[in-house]
């Protein structure tokens, strides 16, 4: 093999790689192009004539902007949520679980196996007006007799919560499973308390961790429409319900592209401000 | 100090319950009587259910469809995903940073901008693309291509050169290196990543749903039925595919705990 590579070496990594990335140019770069076509088309369907036609950005905005903020938020809560639930789990699994590190490690990704709908369906069983939880929040009276969960914003974060949860767990754990313990005892050595050692060794040297896992679970969160539409009512709709809508069932193409284009455009102001904080604030520490 | 150290323990119990729940509830509620149409609250047990899998329409052609993607599509993503692998760690050319990127895009793109453009171009009056079967095929070998190339490049760093150049030496020509050397180091790799591969397809609604047109994968076959049903065979195809990756990853798991113990056992 090595003699090939050195006898034909200009050619061989193309060859290699043409007909993935020829792939992912026909079915990923050109169907962007389209869909930028379409978001300039007006008309009413099925005739929609291009003709540069921007004000379907301006009209989208200002038509959909709750719906636009409600995402923003919802997936930052539900990203906070994550945080907040996983990083003390890895934690303990790459520190305190031993040799059965990775049967926890598995039991984080057990929930992929299940199908994302369904497993989404099954928070219905859970949060049901009949069901146990709410069963138990009204006796405790932390629920009014004819409070619910069911329907609400609280079910359509905790589901987006629950679904995106090992995307925040496992890059996290990637990242303190690479600590060297020495560095830990270290700081033992140098009289650093448990917290100190925590807070000046492990959790700066996890941060690349939390920096992917925020972004592994806030991009895919804000366009999500499955938890809105299975768990919330139409006050709780993203704006991944309204692209959907608009598409599939409106067939109003021209919005719904500019939607697209405007959640992705927001997704990458959101990540670009956040890698400077992220940046600014390891620059300061 | 103690008290601490159990503190930490009852979390990371209470939140690996938390992933587990669903889980439990899924395959449980496959078990449930339903008196109504919806499976939401549990009346009483039987195994009907498990027995009359297939008794709703739809739901053994939508299964079927989901396994053929699915197996069609790992598989014309893994090779191409290997051979991206290949080019981008074992060769330096022109363009190598702008593969990387592209490879990375379709994974940070949320998917149902992924479905929305490709629906753009489905529904342009080209008479190519017949939104269906194929459609979704072409969605699928897109977006598993980019977690075949990452899984792969992250085997072939760590791979050792030398024993090709060994094998070179040795006489053998390129497709015999290839065949004998290069391909059974990847193999495992390959094998790993055409199952997270699979397990995405099998598991894709958002994008599927747009290219899908009057075809049913199984997600898309429980997205329409669970508007006005959801009957308890639903769980029970879920609680049949969870059953079946489950014991493959444990399999997995368990096959590293022993060669593990084996190689410290030598060492």
């Amino acid at each position: 093999m090595g003699s090939f590579f050195h006898r034909r070496k200009g050619l061989v990594p193309y060859l290699l790689l043409s007909p993935g990335l020829a792939w992912l140019a026909i079915f990923f770069i050109v169907p962007l192009a389209y869909l930028g076509y379409q978001s300039l088309k007006s008309g009413i369907f099925p005739t929609y004539e291009f003709t540069w036609e921007f004000s379907n950005y301006t009209e989208a905005v200002s038509d959909y902007h709750p719906q636009l903020v409600r995402s923003f938020v919802y997936a930052g809560i539900a990203t906070v949520a994550c945080l907040v639930l996983a990083y003390p789990l890895v934690y303990w699994i790459a520190f305190r679980a031993g040799r059965w590190r990775n049967l926890f490690l598995l039991a984080i990704v057990a929930p992929f196996f299940v199908t994302y709908l369904i497993r989404t369906l099954a928070w219905l069983n859970i949060l049901a007006d009949e069901g146990p939880v709410v069963g138990l929040l009204q006796w405790t009276h932390v629920l009014g007799e004819d409070e619910r969960l069911l329907a609400t914003t609280f079910a359509v974060i905790a589901g987006i919560t629950y679904n995106f949860l090992p995307f925040m767990a496992l890059p996290i754990y990637v990242s303190l499973e690479q600590i060297e313990p020495r560095l830990l005892e270290a700081a033992k050595d140098l009289y650093a308390s448990p917290v100190q050692a925590f807070l000046r060794v492990t959790l700066p040297l996890s941060a690349p961790g939390i920096v992917a896992g925020t972004l592994l679970t806030f991009i895919p969160a804000a366009g999500d429409f499955i938890n809105a539409e299975l768990l919330g009512t139409p006050k709780q709709q993203m704006i991944g319900n309204v692209i959907q809508a608009k598409f599939l069932e409106s067939l109003d193409y021209p919005t719904a592209a500019s939607l697209s284009f405007i959640l992705m455009a927001a997704i990458l102001v959101a990540v670009l401000a956040y890698a400077r904080v992220v940046g600014s604030e390891k620059l300061t520490g | 100090m103690r008290v601490k150290h159990h503190l930490l323990t009852t979390y990371a119990m209470l939140v690996i319950g938390y992933l587990m729940l669903p889980i439990a509830v899924v395959i449980l509620f496959s078990f449930n009587e339903p008196e109504g149409r919806f499976n939401y609250v549990w009346q009483g047990f039987t195994f009907d259910n498990w027995a009359n899998w297939d008794a709703p329409i739809g739901l053994r052609e939508s299964m079927i469809t989901s396994l053929e993607i699915g197996v069609l599509s790992t598989v014309v993503a893994t090779i191409l995903g290997t051979m991206i692998a290949l080019a981008i760690v074992r060769h330096h050319f022109r363009g190598r940073a702008s593969s990387n990127v592209l490879v990375f895009l379709p994974m940070s793109t949320p998917e149902i901008v992924l479905g929305a453009s490709l629906l753009a171009l489905f529904i342009q009056q080209t008479g190519i693309f017949v939104i269906g079967f194929w459609t979704i095929f072409i969605a699928h070998v897109m977006f598993i291509v980019s977690y075949i190339v990452v899984t792969v490049k992250a085997r072939l760093i760590g791979f050792d050169r030398h024993l090709e150049e060994a094998a070179a030496d040795l006489g053998a020509d390129e497709l015999t290196t290839f065949r004998k050397v290069t391909f059974p180091l990847i193999a495992p790799a390959m094998l790993a990543a055409s199952l997270l591969g699979f397990a995405l397809s099998i598991d894709d609604f958002v994008i599927t749903y747009f290219v899908a047109g009057g075809e049913q994968t199984f997600p898309v076959y429980v997205w329409g039925i669970a508007r006005v049903a959801t009957p308890p065979q639903v769980n029970v195809v879920a609680s049949a595919i969870f059953l079946v990756a489950i014991a493959v990853a444990l399999g997995n798991v368990l096959w590293q705990y022993r060669s593990s113990r084996r190689q410290r056992g030598a060492a």
